[in-house]
Order: structure tokens, then C-alpha cells, then sequence
């Protein structure tokens, strides 16, 4: 269970470098492509909001497969959570998006990286801009937040295609109407349905003009998804006056996470 | 110890029984034609573009795109087999065998290092290079080799592990003595034959 | 599949890195060996599609680090970075 309440360093590198077992105590549908799983871990160490781990599948024959994948849940959530998208081509995500059940293993180790992680206290404004599967640290984030009943202002701006394909759209509208300072912005890039108030483009510098703070404000800033979106945010950001040492990116690759 | 299984979770390529003789020991068979590498792909305007042999040899050699593609060419088919285990079977290049670019060069050389745009290398026996064993390669299925695969051109050396048919090549280096390329350098055997699985040192 | 796509960030090689250096590694500052450009290892160019991880300069593009993991063996190739400075 998670230890990690208040902690202020990253879990030591040994912790880190195991691989733990893991089984899943529940799968739930996000979207038509994608699932939240949550799992028991045994010795897991804890973690920050930002950080992913790595998941290692292993077949009867032998065969194994691994992938990354950031943590969905926050620290205080206790169990783990991943939100995995289904790639069609895919070895694993079809495996653990449509077929794993509750009960059923994986290992996991983790949790990796101390760059793309945000504690409440580092303060805000803290803007997050994602792209697709990108909300998905940035989620573990607003969690983090919540859990802490902070009221650091927060605005998340998500793109995604089409509204049936934004993860935890009911979620991120519940902690909007909490009214506690975070507002809930998103851009549907191929289609809108009736009644969308939204925005109806790919992000652009206009758009991040109109939901980012002043720079003057120096906002913690976070960006996450693929490639392109990413340098187009930034850039524009950037662009826009802010400062680049506060603004932290994450590229996700064209599977949504990392094969090795 | 034992890593527990995942229930019902399985490689997804399967070995296929009726192309197994054209499939070296470790690698699966894939339809589409994945994309790897190491850096950013360079983007040579063709009339930047030249191709030459140099080094060890009696007089250097130098094409631009034109006189290139005024060279005799072959088309064919080949399979090709990545160290990362895929290989991709009845591949159809175009290209000009490097015969043709080392005829009636002189050459004490035993090895070659081909140099890439961007800065890759790889290196190779002359031998593996001559008698018809490879090509500078510039058409993929009929149409220009996208940039992505090699394009304008890339050596083409079917029957090692692919990462020596070297994407966006613009020179030979005719060696006396052997140096390992970039990946020859990291950790991957300074051969590279499929068939005796030589991924790695000491394989 | 547009060019961009291959190009990650140091966050994908957090991991690998973390088994190569033993601590977290994407807060520390690396230093490219070509153009003395100083960054966070989590903001440098990363791509992992390729038989090895390859770490580049975000500024010069050159590479600063070649991971290749064997059968047995992490093969890791420094020689782009000329220093690293890693925090605590």
C-alpha cells in the first residue's frame, strides 16, 4: 500500500529497480479504446504525481513483453491505477485493455522519473495541456491536488478527437464543479457534438493565449502527449512569453507509451 | 525465481510453419515495414546529393544524383531481417549493385565503412559488399525509397541484419583494417549474419 | 507516421537510465561533449525505436549517450557527455 503521503523525495533507486507483483482488483472502460486498471501491489514503494512505471507481461512459453505506462492515480489513492489505450497493433495493450481480469497478475516496477512530477508543494498557477492519452499523469496530478483539498489554482486544456475519446470526462467535470480553483478547459480536433462549448481545433497559439494565466503569473506548466502536440504547446508557450524553465514536457510515441 | 504468469497473455506474432526456412532463428514475420532509428532523418536536396567511394582505392569515385541514376540498375525482390527480430519477407527494391560502383576499382582493402547522413555508420567486409551481394538502393516496392526508410538511397545488404544496410548512405570508405560502426561500437557483433543469430558480442 | 514521431523526450529513458546510474536521472544535468549545451536529462531527444536507446543534444542534436542492452550486458557509451551533474 501506498507510503508515499507527504513524502518530498523520489523512492530510493532499489525500491524503484524491482520488479513486484501485481494483481488486478478492477477494469473499468474509460472510452470505447481505452480502460482504467487499478491493482494490489505488494511493496509498492509509493510515488509522485508525473511518474509512470513499467509493466512486464509473461506468457506460459516463456515470452515476455514490457511497455511504460503512466500512473493514473495519485499517491494518496493507495492502489495503483493505469489508464492503457488499446493500440490495434499492439502486444500488450490489447491484452490488458479487453482481457485481463480481476485477479489476474502482471509485474510492475517503479516508479521511474523525478522530471515530469508536481507536488502541491511546488505551488502554482499550474497549467496542464494534454494531448489523448497525455491526461494521464496530468489526472494523477489534479488527484494529488484534490486528496489534498488544495485550492492552487489549476486549469487542464485537453485535446482529443472526438468527445467519446476524453479520458475521465466525468471525473474532471466533478472537480471542476467543486469550485476550488481548478477549471476544466478541452478542443475536440475532428469532430464536435451537438451543444459542444468547447473549442473545435487543434491547439494553437490563440487558443493557449485565451486559457493560459499571464506570463507574469509564472504558472508550473506541464505537457504531455505525442511529439507534435507537445513542441506545438511549448513552442506557442513559449512564444507567448513564458518562461521555458517552467514549463515541463513529456512525448509519449505513436504507440502511447515506450517499447523496449 | 519464477515471474508469474499473466493468464492468457501471448506473443502476438506466432511462427508460421510454411515459411519457416526463410525466417532466421529468432525473428517473426511482420506485413508492415517498421520504422527505426537512432536520429533525426536527414533531409539532403538531391541536387546536394552525392555518393562516393573513397579511401583505399587507386582513385576516389564521386556520382551526383544524375550520374547516379544514369547507372545500370536491378529491380528485386529480397527478404530482410532487423536485429530487433521482425523481418519482412519478399521485399521488392530498385538499386545499383556495388559492383557496378567498385568496376574496375584497385584496392588492397578488405572492408568497407559505409557513412550515412547524420552521421551513422556501419562497417562490413569487402566481400559482403561485392559479388552481388549489395546495393545502393533508391526504390522501395516500385516507388522512391521514403525518407524515413533511407531515402534517396540506402545501402542495401539483405543477407546481414538489417541495421547494416545503412539508411541515407553517401559514402564508401574502402579500409585496410576493420572499424566497427555505430553499432558495432555499442554492443552488436561486428558481423551480423541472421542465420547464426549474431545480434550481440560474443554471439 | 510524420518524422516527429520517433523523437521522445528523456522521460522514456528514465528507466533505463535509473538501471544504468542506480538513482533517478532525469533531474540531473547533462552536459553535451559537441556544443558544452547544459540541460536536464529529462528535456534531452530520446529514441528508443532502434536497436539501442539513443540520448541526443537537445541544442546540436549530437548524440550524448548509446544504451544497448545484450543478453547479458548494458553496452553504454558516454562519450557525448562531458559532464553530468546529478542532484543530492
Amino acid at each position: 500500500m501506498s507510503s508515499a503521503t507527504g513524502a518530498t523525495e523520489a523512492p530510493g533507486p532499489r525500491g524503484a529497480a524491482t520488479w513486484r507483483s501485481a494483481e488486478l482488483v478492477e477494469r473499468r472502460g474509460e472510452t470505447p479504446n481505452a480502460s482504467t486498471l487499478t491493482f494490489d501491489v505488494s511493496g509498492w514503494p509509493g510515488h509522485h504525481a508525473g511518474q509512470h512505471l513499467d509493466v512486464r507481461l509473461t506468457a506460459e512459453d516463456g515470452y515476455q513483453a514490457q511497455r511504460s505506462y503512466s500512473i493514473a492515480s495519485a499517491p494518496e489513492d493507495g492502489r495503483v491505477a493505469l489508464t492503457v489505450e488499446r493500440f490495434e497493433e499492439g502486444e500488450v495493450s490489447p491484452y490488458l485493455v479487453d482481457e485481463m481480469q480481476p485477479g489476474d497478475v502482471l509485474e510492475l516496477r517503479g516508479p521511474i522519473g523525478g522530471w515530469f512530477v508536481w507536488h502541491i508543494a511546488d505551488g502554482g498557477p499550474l497549467l496542464l495541456v494534454a494531448g489523448g492519452s497525455g491526461v494521464v499523469p496530468l489526472r494523477a496530478m489534479l488527484r494529488h491536488r484534490h486528496a489534498n483539498a488544495s485550492h492552487v489554482p489549476a486549469r487542464l486544456l485537453v485535446s482529443a478527437r472526438r468527445a467519446e475519446d476524453l479520458l475521465y470526462s466525468a471525473e474532471l467535470a466533478e472537480l471542476a464543479e467543486a469550485d476550488d480553483g481548478f477549471e476544466l478547459l478541452a478542443t475536440l480536433t475532428r469532430e464536435a457534438p451537438a451543444g459542444w462549448t468547447g473549442f473545435t481545433r487543434r491547439i494553437d497559439r490563440e487558443m493557449l493565449e485565451e486559457v493560459a494565466w499571464s506570463p507574469r503569473e509564472l504558472a508550473r506548466t506541464f505537457v504531455c502527449g505525442p511529439t507534435a502536440f507537445v513542441e506545438a504547446a511549448a513552442d506557442a508557450l513559449v512564444g507567448l512569453g513564458h518562461d521555458p524553465a517552467l514549463i515541463k514536457t513529456e512525448r509519449f510515441g505513436p504507440t502511447g507509451g515506450s517499447e523496449t | 525465481m519464477t515471474p508469474p504468469i499473466s493468464r492468457g497473455f501471448r506473443r502476438r506474432h506466432a511462427a508460421d510453419a510454411e515459411q519457416a526456412d526463410r525466417v532466421p532463428p529468432g525473428q517473426y514475420v511482420v506485413t508492415d515495414f517498421p520504422v527505426l532509428s537512432a536520429g533525426p532523418t536527414p533531409r539532403t536536396p538531391l541536387e546536394e546529393w552525392s555518393l562516393e567511394i573513397s579511401g583505399e582505392i587507386d582513385a576516389p569515385r564521386r556520382w551526383t544524383w544524375e550520374e547516379f541514376r544514369a547507372l545500370p540498375t536491378e529491380t528485386f525482390a529480397t527478404d530482410i531481417h532487423c536485429v530487433t527480430k521482425w523481418s519482412k519477407l519478399g521485399t521488392s527494391w530498385t538499386g545499383v549493385s556495388v559492383d557496378t560502383l567498385l568496376d574496375g576499382v584497385e584496392t588492397e582493402a578488405e572492408f568497407v565503412l559505409g557513412v550515412c547522413d547524420g552521421g551513422y555508420d556501419t562497417n562490413l567486409p569487402l566481400d559482403d559488399v561485392t559479388g552481388g551481394k549489395a546495393w545502393i538502393a533508391f526504390d522501395f516496392d516500385g516507388v522512391p525509397l521514403e525518407p524515413q526508410h533511407g531515402g534517396p538511397a540506402r545501402l542495401l545488404v539483405p543477407h546481414l541484419y538489417f541495421w547494416k544496410s545503412a539508411k541515407w548512405i553517401r559514402q564508401l570508405v574502402l579500409m585496410k583494417d576493420d572499424q566497427p560502426g555505430f553499432w558495432e561500437s555499442n554492443g552488436y557483433h561486428n558481423y551480423g549474419d541472421p542465420w547464426r543469430e549474431q545480434r550481440y558480442w560474443g554471439d | 507516421m510524420n518524422d516527429d514521431d520517433l523523437r521522445l523526450d528523456g522521460n522514456a529513458a528514465a528507466g533505463l537510465l535509473t538501471e544504468v546510474f542506480a538513482v533517478e536521472m532525469t533531474t540531473a544535468l547533462g552536459t553535451c561533449a559537441h556544443c558544452g549545451a547544459t540541460n536536464a536529462l529529462g528535456t534531452v531527444q530520446v529514441y528508443v525505436h532502434a536497436p539501442g536507446t539513443v540520448l541526443r543534444c537537445p541544442a546540436c542534436t549530437n548524440v550524448l549517450m548509446t544504451i544497448v542492452r545484450s543478453h547479458e550486458h548494458l553496452h553504454v557509451d558516454l562519450s557525448g557527455v562531458r559532464r553530468v551533474e546529478i542532484a543530492g
